[in-house]
């Protein structure tokens, strides 16, 4: 058991472009079947480390690298790409871009089909890992035709096929809905289970990588390793806030009531978690200091839409199905729903981008039905959920400059707006950077900065702190808000339960392309109905107020929020 | 035999054919004389030419311009889809000095380029396809090379401006050695 | 992605062949159908081409949209070889028949509508069995047939991956437009010639960007597993060669010969009867 994967010594890396290193002298063993997940701030070199490891440096970037990288003992500088893969099986963030097959079975026999294993010998193969994967029943389907879900269990599979020692996950969770996140993790746990092999996960949403036991989390800031232990003693630290990574919200809830978190407490688990008569005392009597007022809902329509109907061009089934909803003006809503509900369908029919077949949407008052897509977008400003299809422009300051340029603002104005927005989005060091130099989190925030930037009367925004840090996330949470405090109507399509919550005064609930609830979010949180419904998730405060005896979950949930507004976001 | 073409360039040659699709098929814009259209495709395969070198455009423009006919089903006019691998090739081997994607794209590239795709231009319009035309087909010479002579024109001048204006982002968009850092 | 090349799939002789005979077949067809203008054979490709149809269980209907498109563009031609040269047919049989007493630049002669009743046969000949080839291949299986005939894996695998991402970046294409459209960029349809290539390039620019780093991100993909290693590779989709894939391929190189030779017998690629 004690072979040693993968070993790094004073490693570090400098990008050819840039002008410091993005990694300094790092030191990390990682042995035989054990699971490791590195956390750390977005832009600290997390994706970075992963490419040293699977040997994309220095085959593929270029840059220097110091110190030295072993894998199974020899030299990675010394192997080829080849003799890595493998050793090393990489599931890519882009789980698009890493299903290379027309179909299927063809992606899970990639890696075969290069080895030369014969064809009788492949399907039996593919069978097999269709069958652990349960895939079976998609074997022919295109990538088009996959849920986000599914693409994830083949990209899985993909490297599943060739018998590798070591997983490597960049982000596995990203834009999955809550109940399909709990299962990529059950996954990824089975997977270890079954081979014995070791796996990395690298991820911002910790606390849904913590539904199955990890060995140790290894944090990273600035390019350094700062912290490499068991869950339970970094949990029992302050380092994760110190970092600004989000520690999990049980945790939070009981250092805002006072109770001292230390290691034995085995504070990685909700579930394990051992909590003293005090402590629990301390729980409800911060919940009954806490509770407030609800705020009252806004009146007046701004946006209206009745019985809309949506079927995508060459499909056969309705998209959207009979969709009513109205939005008021100054509201804050969330959109939530499962992979593949038409969410983000939804959206892009209220900009104009796709025609609906039946319904009204208006606006204001106004019938927006003979809009076009430019005249609707100087209302609605919507940040689609994929950041690539957004950017028009080579440089940062560009590209938030461009809607402003092409309204004919004077161009003093735009270099003052522009600026302030980069500010609030955490670029502004940055903005003389071409934006392929970034990573994928902070792309995403060049797009919601372009839309920010023309404060448009209502914005839609698809997925916003996918892959964001948790300062980031609060950066651009916190301005939204003050935007909405100024009047302006916010729509966020998210699958963050949290953020929901915090930030959301009424839910929408989409399922299979019908709205299945339209209530507050403490509503929807506690109909068990709904929730299994929709793929969502309660998060740890609910199961944390059930620990300790408070039945009135939502009420508990909503002092915690209050509690935060008012003490520690200022 | 070995690592003629590295997994970058075989990735582009397939990428380059579904942009060159994708373009040719549905951006067509048509123009006054019948068969031929405007067809910014050009401009891009030219870029991929100057980028990853002679095969990749050669066989780019092949492979994406095979798919264009046979997706319409009217038969492979394969006199103009060896016109347009040659038209990728030529353009490939005329820009091989320049350095687009280390960053490098100057006046003096620009100059290089264009004359570059004027050149294929010409060879693959007014001299490849209505001799091929000709020789497979026994089309009338004066048809086939007004047509090749129109369609020479026009894709020198959507090259001109399309495949300038992407050479010219790409390569700002590429960082030089050293040079980000974060300013206050 | 089925959809783009209009692959229908059905049980049939014609499905059931492997994709590398069915290209062999199509290269051996249509070279036959370009060497030759002899009517004879032009006529027996073309009725053999329409009569394969019910053996592909491929019916009008399925090809309609397809056939319409080449018909549109079948008369542009016909119309313009008439146009630019009203006496390519006199030259190529080196006789003179105006027809209907007239005479003049212009008017109409035997030889002429001879040669152009040809040109459209030719068109007959080759257009049924390629549309029969993309109704019946499934597309999955046409990179592995190239590597099949003798293209090399690297080459054959570029063409599966054109064929995997172009409806990728055809809804990339329509996305992006519509977000230049959001943003404020103007593509409306009458705008004038250089003001709508300005606003192609504007949402050429961000397509061709973010396929570059498409690039880098799929060959990465690859290389992570293993695409390159050996010099050959095996491939899940490809079929073994049966009987009726030799006597299709058999059939098709004797109509090549039929028609090479034809041209021998002829003394040119032209039967002429005004001689
Ligand atoms: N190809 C590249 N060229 C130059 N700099 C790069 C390149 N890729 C990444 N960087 C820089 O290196 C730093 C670390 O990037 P990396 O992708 O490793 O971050 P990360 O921790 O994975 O972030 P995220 O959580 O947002 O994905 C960033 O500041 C980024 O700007
Ligand atoms: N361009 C398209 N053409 C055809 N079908 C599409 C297209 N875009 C999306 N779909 C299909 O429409 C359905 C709804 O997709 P949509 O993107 O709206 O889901 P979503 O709710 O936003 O999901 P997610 O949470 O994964 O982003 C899915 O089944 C998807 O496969
Ligand atoms: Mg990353
Ligand atoms: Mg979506």
């Amino acid at each position: 058991m004690n072979d040693v994967i993968v070993e790094f010594k004073d490693l570090g890396f400098q990008y050819r472009a840039q002008a410091k290193p993005t990694l300094y002298n790092n030191n990390l063993t990682v042995k035989k079947g054990e699971k490791i997940l590195i956390a750390g701030p977005s832009g600290c070199g997390k994706s970075t480390m992963a490419s040293l490891i699977n040997g994309l440096i220095p085959f593929s970037y270029k840059g220097e690298i110091t110190g030295s990288l072993l894998i199974k003992g020899k030299e990675s500088r010394d192997m080829s790409m080849f003799d890595i893969s493998h050793i090393v099986g990489t599931v890519l963030q882009d789980s698009d871009a890493q299903f290379v097959g027309m179909t299927v079975a063809e992606d899970l026999a990639f890696a075969l089909e290069n080895d030369c294993v014969e064809q009788g010998q492949m399907k039996n193969k593919v069978q097999e890992v269709a069958k652990i994967l349960n895939l079976d029943q998609v074997l022919r389907h295109a990538p088009s035709e996959l849920s986000g879900g599914q693409k994830q269990r083949v990209s899985v599979g993909g490297v599943m096929a060739s018998d590798v020692s070591l997983f490597l996950f960049d982000e596995p969770l990203a834009n999955l809905d809550p109940k399909t996140g709990k299962s990529a993790i059950e996954l990824i746990d089975e997977l270890q289970k079954r081979t014995g092999a070791a796996v990395i996960i690298i991820e911002h949403r910790l606390e849904d990588v913590l539904h199955r036991p990890v060995d140790r989390i290894v944090l990273m800031n600035g390019g350094r390793i700062v912290s490499d232990t068991t869950p339970d003693e970094l949990l029992a630290s302050a380092k994760l806030a110190e970092c600004g990574v989000r520690e999990p919200l049980y945790l939070t809830a009981l250092k805002y009531a006072g109770v001292e978190i230390r290691p034995e407490m085995h504070p990685a688990s909700l579930h394990d978690l051992v909590l003293s008569r005090q402590d629990e005392e301390k729980i409800r009597s911060f919940f009954i200091k806490n509770q407030k007022g609800k705020r009252a809902l806004p009146e007046g329509n701004l946006l209206s839409v009745k019985n809309l109907s949506f079927t995508y061009e060459k499909t056969e089934k309705q998209t959207l199905k009979d969709i009513s909803v109205d939005i008021g003006k100054g509201e804050m809503v969330a959109i939530v729903g499962t992979n593949g509900a038409g969410k983000s369908t939804f959206s892009k029919v209220v900009c104009g981008m796709e025609k609906e077949s039946a319904g009204e949407i208006s606006f204001a008052g106004k019938d927006f039905s003979d809009y076009s897509i430019k005249e609707r977008a100087e209302h609605v400003g919507y940040v689609m959920q994929n950041p690539n299809q957004m950017i028009s422009k080579v440089m940062i300051f560009d590209e938030v400059a461009f809607g402003l340029r092409l309204r004919g603002v004077p161009e003093d104005e735009v270099k003052e707006r522009v600026e302030k927005a980069l500010e609030i989005c955490g670029l502004y060091k940055m903005r003389n950077w071409p934006i392929s130099a970034l990573s994928y989190g902070q792309k995403k925030r060049v797009t919601i900065c372009s839309i920010l930037v023309l404060e448009p009367e209502m914005m839609i925004l698809d997925e916003p702190t996918a892959g964001q840090d948790y300062r980031n996330y609060t950066r651009i949470m916190e301005f939204l808000k003050e935007l909405n405090d100024r009047g302006i109507t916010i729509v966020m399509i998210t699958h963050d339960m949290h953020l929901m919550l915090e930030y959301a005064d009424r839910s929408i609930v989409f399922n299979d392309g019908r709205i299945i609830a339209d209530k507050t979010c403490a509503e929807v949180l506690t109909d068990t109905e709904i929730v299994d419904r929709a793929s969502l998730k309660e998060t740890s405060l609910y199961h944390l107020a059930g620990k300790c005896g408070i039945e009135d979950a939502a009420g508990f949930v909503q002092s915690f929020i209050d509690y935060e507004r008012e003490n520690v976001r200022k | 035999m070995k690592k003629i073409l590295s997994v970058k360039t075989i990735v582009a040659i397939g990428i380059g054919a579904a942009l060159f699709f994708v373009l040719g098929r549905f951006v067509a814009i048509p123009s006054p004389v019948p068969n031929t259209n405007i067809s910014i495709q050009y401009g891009l395969l030219a870029f991929i030419a100057a980028v990853f070198g002679p095969i990749a455009g050669a066989l780019a423009g092949l492979i994406g311009h095979f798919f264009i006919d046979f997706s319409y089903g009217w038969g492979v006019w394969w006199s103009w889809v060896i016109a347009s691998a040659v038209f990728g090739c030529i353009m490939g081997f005329v820009t091989l000095k320049l350095k687009i994607d280390e960053g490098e794209f100057d006046v003096k590239g620009i100059i290089l380029f264009n004359i570059g795709q004027i050149v294929a231009h010409l060879l693959a319009w007014v001299v490849v396809a209505p001799v091929l035309d000709i020789l497979m087909y026994q089309e009338p010479a004066n048809k086939v090379f007004l047509q090749g002579i129109t369609g020479a024109i026009i894709n020198i001048i959507t090259t001109a401006i399309v495949g300038t204006l992407v050479c010219l982002a790409y390569s700002k968009a590429i960082p030089k050695k050293g040079s980000l850092s974060e300013e206050n | 992605m089925n959809n783009l090349f209009n692959y229908i799939e059905r049980k049939s002789p014609i499905h059931e062949l492997t994709g590398a005979t069915k290209l062999v077949c199509l290269f051996l067809w249509s070279f036959a159908a370009m060497t030759t203008y002899d009517t004879r054979l032009l006529v027996v490709l073309a009725v053999l081409g329409i009569a394969l149809f019910p053996v592909g269980r491929i019916r009008l209907k399925d090809v309609s949209f397809m056939l319409w498109f080449t018909l549109v563009f079948l008369v542009l031609n016909t119309v313009l070889v008439y146009v630019f040269s009203p006496h390519h047919g006199t030259e190529i049989y080196g006789t003179c028949t105006y027809l209907f007493g007239l005479s003049g630049h212009f008017a109409p002669t035997a030889e002429q509508f001879f040669f152009q009743l040809n040109y459209i046969l030719k068109y007959f000949a080759t257009i049924p069995f390629v549309l029969l080839f993309v109704c019946t291949t499934n597309p999955s299986e046409f990179a592995a047939s190239l590597n099949k005939i003798g293209v090399s894996y690297s080459v054959s695998y570029s063409v599966a991956l054109a064929l995997r991402y172009i409806p990728d970046i055809q809804k990339q294409y329509h996305e992006i437009s519509q977000a230049s459209q959001a943003r404020g960029v103007e593509l409306s349809k009458k705008a004038s010639l250089i003001s709508r290539l300005k606003s192609a390039s504007a949402i050429l620019v961000p397509l061709i960007l973010s396929s570059m780093s498409r690039i880098e991100i799929i060959s990465n993909a690859m290389e992570l597993r293993c695409f390159g290693k050996n010099k050959k590779r095996t491939w899940y989709m490809a079929q073994k060669f049966k009987v009726l894939d030799y006597v299709s391929m058999i059939v098709c190189a004797l109509l090549l010969v039929a028609s090479l030779v034809l041209t021998h017998i002829n003394g040119s690629r032209f039967f002429n009867p005004f001689k």
